[in-house]
């Protein structure tokens, strides 16, 4: 036979159309084509001209067409027919629903609107689900943040005016070191991975730290792998190995930091540990040539670091002495902090060194004059290259805020931040805290609330306090227990609603926040908190109501069920006002649009509210006349202004030239759908860089609608409004913490960053629980949702739990064992695996594998529902007791972050089960049974 | 029995970086995206949300954990499809004619309308590369997607596998690593790319660049040190030197 090849037609049609809207199948937002033959969705991929994913697209995008196919999709509003928690539901109307709904809310608003907690979960709408419940009245509402990485955000707010992921990014084409914390493998997923492949291309070093060698950390040219909780001590040692060496940016700390501002260093003074301010409240600084102090921003003054003044019986010294002081102490030597973290002193030192090298040896100048804040005029930016990363792994502990605010303390000192080089914040931050709301709690009977829910408190007087001391939220976020609770916290919700501590509620509203599994600590006790009845036979919940696209474990325990459209069904947008899409180099948004139209009776969730909020008569969702306001959610993303001019969109506005500022532009949304779904304003060159303190970047972004006047500010190495708290538990002031806190906020609340040791360590025995439990997410699935996917779910079907070596050959395990794993809250019986990459005194599995029978229209004998399992389980959102009836949150004392990764445990092997224990019976599923083959592209 | 073509004009295919790859699966899914309703008959899947989900894809990434000699563990993401070898077995073996190397630019392809499912290619086949669709009982194995990079209905920069499209993080390169000058060439010769076990003589087409060597032994730490010098014995000096040091700003 010779050798023969067919005639093929290698040019054939790809699709009848694109349509380019936004991803969902997790919180990244990339941009996609979506491909679209007979009206159908064929392919889906990565926009090319996108500013996030760049045209790339992970496995989650790409598997999109599985998840709009999906049998889990529900198809109509539920009512709950059986007992709560069976899935027992009947199939009803809009109007029902829609009716049921407005027959719980409208008493709740009239008598107490604080007896609803609304409460949304991965939620990328919050500027308008928050406005919502402002207009409702009940200052009960948040979303995921205080479960997720709180401690990340409000950290790098309070520090710096700005974090990591949406709020700012390494400068990847120019960072000579990396250092990535303790990253979920799905955060900020494309823009990561894009940012890996250029360094390695260009041959810039990265460094991993995390207890677990997978993911980011196995392409690492070096991985640390320490032990969990112990990442602010690792960073404290190495900035005492910098200032030791005086291998810091002196001159960065003088101009753009608080390192020269004056403290009163009077202990018994009421002001003690406050800042030196002028009678204009101007931060002052000590004048180098006059000796005398002089406000920071006063023209000519030279600030004197190395100086002390006394005046009126108090010595005043610089914030930086007393950081230097500080962290110069031989407790953070490495040798010192070396066995609790797991890394060798000499590479403690050696890693310290590195930074050291690059930072100051290896300076990048760039030829591009720009001006500052105080008006002097500078011809070149100097970068220090060296940049960093970090997530949920060093913010999900007890001690996860001041670790954060420790690397944020180390990435200034090195003047790292907003240079070349370094980390840059993009659009709309940098926003100090100043810029940014307090919270607001001031309930008002058939009213809406006095402002917005969430903010950065800069004081005791801003806490969520009522008259009678006692928390105005139902999850207390803002009290005395974590005063900086600036995302709330969503995982107390259901335990203290169910306590009625400090309140009961009347409704429980939630939006796709799965929280009856596997985004509530100890599932289980969750479940029976939602089914609980009082004596009288009533749910100790009265009402649940639940919004979801899919059939999820939460749907079971919800009395309404609104179900919500797939991702690529529905108007969205990734809005300026809430968590935005923007680069280091330009401000961006985006919007959803309906790229398909629902084969089923489903609604846009937040069509739904706009609906409710008319039929409710809320302020912001109806005209004077009463009449509903918008007509759905498309109406008010495009004739919504939060200030004049100044809208969830920022494109287009006005005659469609409008950036940032103008009127609402009725061809708003054409206009997006023709750009490609997003909108980007690129910020000028000379404000590229040093954005908190460039004039051009200042006034560029008051021309765009990001502030109203420029807001320079300097960076807070001393956080002065944690002292204050300190202050109040040492007796001063008016407003006054518990006594059984005072010992908490004094130790915790410290101004300058601090290591302890996260809270369950101290109240369970180490050696009897003696390894730590993690999870991690994989790049391939997103949360509860990839399972119901049927490709996703081919890759991650299960999970073990992984053992490093030592202990696996410790407890003679082998492959296909099961181990029982216990903490002080209770154990799970699951399969492991060996795995070396891994500290030596930690266990982990992948998050959220593990589904409840019956849930997410799966078989029974999936193995999602039988091999995988839940650390979830293990973790309780209290503390263990300690004998003084106390609840005590188990969340990070300072913003009330779960404390996931406190997590203590010990494992023996047991005989394998028939499945993964504990086991729950069947959920009754709202949807039909899932097909038992699949041809997508099937012509 | 089935020829190969004596000499191919082209030799199209892939190059992945082990050093760069994450492990993220992008590839997999992005593949089976298009190829589903790409080339030949969708990539079926069985049970798919049953309790053994089994489905034909043209690439998986595996992922292997290894001890090094200096007592480390290291994983290594391994992406894997179709070599579209010089001397692939999986041609020479087929029975029908169905499998075959084309002459233009050395893509291995299946026929499917001249496929009988016997599956000898997939036994020949060294590297499990190829899957036989349980629906359609026809071979399937990657296309290059051969309707992708000629294809005059996408814009010319996509005209690249879909794998290379979506990879995030840069990790798959494509192109001719017959022509010494391609920039695919040029990189392997730059990382020093490696055959997937030549020892079976297969003559891979696609190329592998190892992953660089990771966790350098600390002797760093001499050349390091000096930086790490402290400037004072005690916080006075600290002061001090601190002193000296904002005089020189």
């Amino acid at each position: 036979m010779t050798h023969h090849q067919p005639d093929l037609d290698t040019s054939p049609k790809v699709s009848d159309e694109i349509r380019k809207t936004t991803c969902y199948m997790c919180a990244c937002r990339c941009g996609i084509n979506v491909h679209l033959r007979d009206g159908k969705v064929s392919y889906i991929e990565g926009n090319r001209d996108h500013p996030v994913n760049r045209g790339v697209l992970c496995a989650k995008g790409s598997a999109g067409i599985m998840q709009i196919n999906a049998p889990s999709r529900l198809r109509a509003p539920l009512r709950r027919v059986g007992p709560r928690g069976s899935g027992a539901f009947e199939e009803i109307s809009w109007e029902e629903a829609l009716q049921s709904v407005t027959d719980i809310l409208a008493p709740i608003r009239k008598d107490s609107p604080d007896k609803l907690a609304f409460f949304t979960g991965r939620d990328q709408s919050q500027s308008f689900t928050s406005l919502f419940a402002q207009s409702f009245g009940t200052p009960n509402y948040a979303a995921h943040g205080g479960f997720c990485s709180v401690n990340m955000a409000a950290a790098g707010i309070y520090t710096m005016g700005g974090a990591f992921w949406e709020f700012g990014q390494p400068d990847w084409e120019r960072t000579k070191l990396f250092m990535i914390f303790g990253v979920a493998e799905d955060h900020d997923s494309n823009p990561i991975k894009i940012g890996l492949g250029r360094l390695k291309e260009r041959g810039a070093k990265v460094i991993g730290v995390n207890p677990i060698r997978s993911g980011y950390n196995a392409v690492a040219d070096e991985w640390v792998g320490i032990t969990p909780g112990t990442d602010g001590l690792f960073i404290l040692s190495m900035i005492h190995c910098l200032l030791k060496a005086g291998k810091i940016d002196l001159d960065y700390l003088m101009r753009y930091t608080n390192a020269p501002i004056l403290v009163n260093c009077d202990d018994k003074s009421p002001e003690g540990g406050l800042f030196l301010r002028d009678d204009d409240d101007k931060m002052m600084v000590l004048d180098k040539a006059t000796g005398k102090p002089a406000p920071f921003d006063a023209p000519g003054v030279r600030a004197d670091m190395a100086g002390t003044y006394r005046h009126a019986g108090a010595t005043y010294r610089p914030v930086f002495q007393l950081l230097a002081e500080r962290y110069l102490d031989d407790q953070y030597a490495p040798e010192a902090v070396a066995e609790r973290c797991g890394i060798d002193a000499d590479r403690i030192r050696r890693i310290a060194a590195e930074l050291a090298l690059t930072a100051f040896e290896e300076e990048i100048v760039v030829d591009q004059p720009w001006t500052d804040f105080r008006g002097v005029k500078l011809d070149k930016m100097i970068g220090r290259p060296v940049s960093f990363h970090a997530m949920r792994g060093i913010s999900a502990h007890s001690n996860g805020f001041q670790t954060c605010r420790a690397l944020h303390v180390l990435q200034i000192l090195l003047g790292s931040v907003e240079v070349p080089g370094g980390f840059r914040f993009k659009p709309p931050y940098p926003k100090p805290v100043e810029a940014h709301p307090k919270p607001h709690s001031t309930v008002t009977r058939d009213g809406p609330l006095n402002g917005p829910h969430l903010g950065f408190v800069r004081g005791p007087d801003d806490l969520a306090l009522k008259e009678d001391g006692s928390p105005a939220r139902i999850d207390k976020a803002f009290t005395w227990e974590n005063p900086m609770s600036a995302h709330g916290l969503m995982h107390m919700v259901i335990s203290n609603a169910h306590a009625g501590d400090p309140y009961p509620v009347e409704a429980l509203f939630m939006y796709m926040a799965n929280m009856s599994w596997n985004s509530s600590m100890n599932s289980g006790e969750v479940m029976k908190m939602l089914t609980d009845k009082d004596d009288d036979g009533n749910y100790v919940i009265p009402n649940i109501i639940y919004s979801d696209a899919y059939a999820s474990e939460m749907v079971a325990y919800a009395d309404i069920v609104l179900p919500d459209t797939t991702y690529l069904e529905r108007h969205d947008c990734i809005s300026l006002l809430d968590r935005p899409i923007c680069e280091a180099e330009a401000m961006a948004d985006s919007i959803r649009w309906p790229v398909i139209e629902p084969d089923r009776d489903v609604r846009g969730f937040q069509s739904v509210l706009i609906d409710l909020g008319a039929r409710l008569g809320l302020p912001a969702f109806v005209n004077e006349d009463g009449s509903q306001k918008y007509k759905d959610y498309a109406d008010y993303m495009v004739n919504h202004e939060r200030r004049p001019g100044v809208g969830p969109l920022a494109g287009f506005r006005g005659n469609g030239e409008g950036k940032g500022r103008g009127a609402p532009n009725p061809e708003q949304l054409e206009r997006y759908i023709e750009n490609g779904g997003f909108w980007i304003d690129h910020v000028p060159e000379a404000g590229l860089y040093y954005k908190p303190w460039n004039k051009d970047y200042q006034d560029w972004a008051v021309e765009r609608g990001i502030y109203d006047a420029p807001q320079p500010y300097l960076f807070s190495l001393y956080v002065e409004p944690m002292r204050k708290f300190q202050l109040a538990a040492e007796g001063h002031g008016k407003r006054q913490p518990p006594d059984h806190l005072r010992d908490q906020i004094k130790t915790t609340l410290d101004p300058l960053p601090i290591w302890y040791p996260p809270f369950e360590e101290s109240r369970v025995d180490t050696d009897e629980y003696d390894l730590h439990a993690l999870t991690q997410r994989p790049m391939a699935m997103y949360h509860s949702w990839g399972s119901q996917n049927a490709w996703l779910r081919q890759i991650h079907g299960h999970n073990p739990l992984y053992v490093p070596g030592a202990v696996w050959k410790k407890h003679g395990f082998k492959e296909g064992d099961w181990a029982r794993v216990s903490s002080a809250n209770g154990s799970i019986t699951v399969p492991v695996a060996l795995m070396e990459g891994l500290n030596a005194n930690t266990v982990w599995t992948w998050n959220a594998i593990g589904k409840r029978k019956g849930a997410w229209a799966l078989d029974e004998d999936a193995p999602e529902a039988n091999r995988g399992f839940l650390l979830n389980h293990l973790i309780s959102e209290l503390l263990p007791a300690r004998g003084d009836g106390m609840r005590w949150s188990n969340s990070d004392p300072v913003t009330g972050q779960a404390a996931w990764f406190d997590l203590r445990v010990r494992i023996e092997k047991a005989d394998a089960p028939s499945e993964a224990q504990p086991a729950f019976p069947a959920l009754k599923s709202p949807v039909p049974k899932a097909p038992d083959e699949l041809k997508v592209g099937e012509a | 029995m089935t020829l190969l073509p004596e000499k191919t004009d082209a030799k199209l295919g892939l190059v992945i970086d082990l050093d760069t790859c994450v492990g993220c699966h992008a590839c997999v899914v992005s593949c089976k995206g298009w190829n589903t309703q790409g080339y030949g008959v969708p990539l079926s899947d069985q049970d798919p949300y049953g309790g053994d989900p089994s489905g034909t894809f043209l690439n998986r990434v595996h992922a292997y954990e290894v001890m090094r000699p200096d007592g480390q563990a290291q994983t290594t993401h391994f992406p894997k499809s179709c070599l579209h070898c010089e001397d692939a077995p999986c041609v020479t073996v087929c029975p029908t004619g169905a499998s075959y190397k084309r002459q233009e630019d050395g893509i291995v392809l299946v026929n499917e309308s001249a496929c009988i499912g016997c599956g000898l290619c997939a036994w020949a086949c060294p590297y499990g590369a190829r899957e036989l669709d349980q629906a359609a009982g026809v071979m399937k194995k990657c296309t290059l997607c051969v309707d992708r990079i000629y294809n005059d209905n996408l814009p010319e920069v996509d005209r690249v596998p879909s794998c290379v499209r979506t990879c995030p993080a840069g990790a798959r390169h494509f192109g001719d690593l017959g022509d010494p000058d391609s920039d695919v060439s040029k990189l392997v010769e730059a990382r020093g790319g490696i055959d997937l076990m030549p020892e079976q003589g297969t003559k891979p087409v696609n190329k592998y660049l190892p992953p660089r060597p990771k966790d350098q032994p600390l002797e760093e730490i001499d050349i390091l040190a000096p930086l790490l010098e402290p400037v004072a014995e005690d916080a006075r000096g600290f002061i001090g030197w601190l002193d000296k040091a904002l005089e020189k700003l």
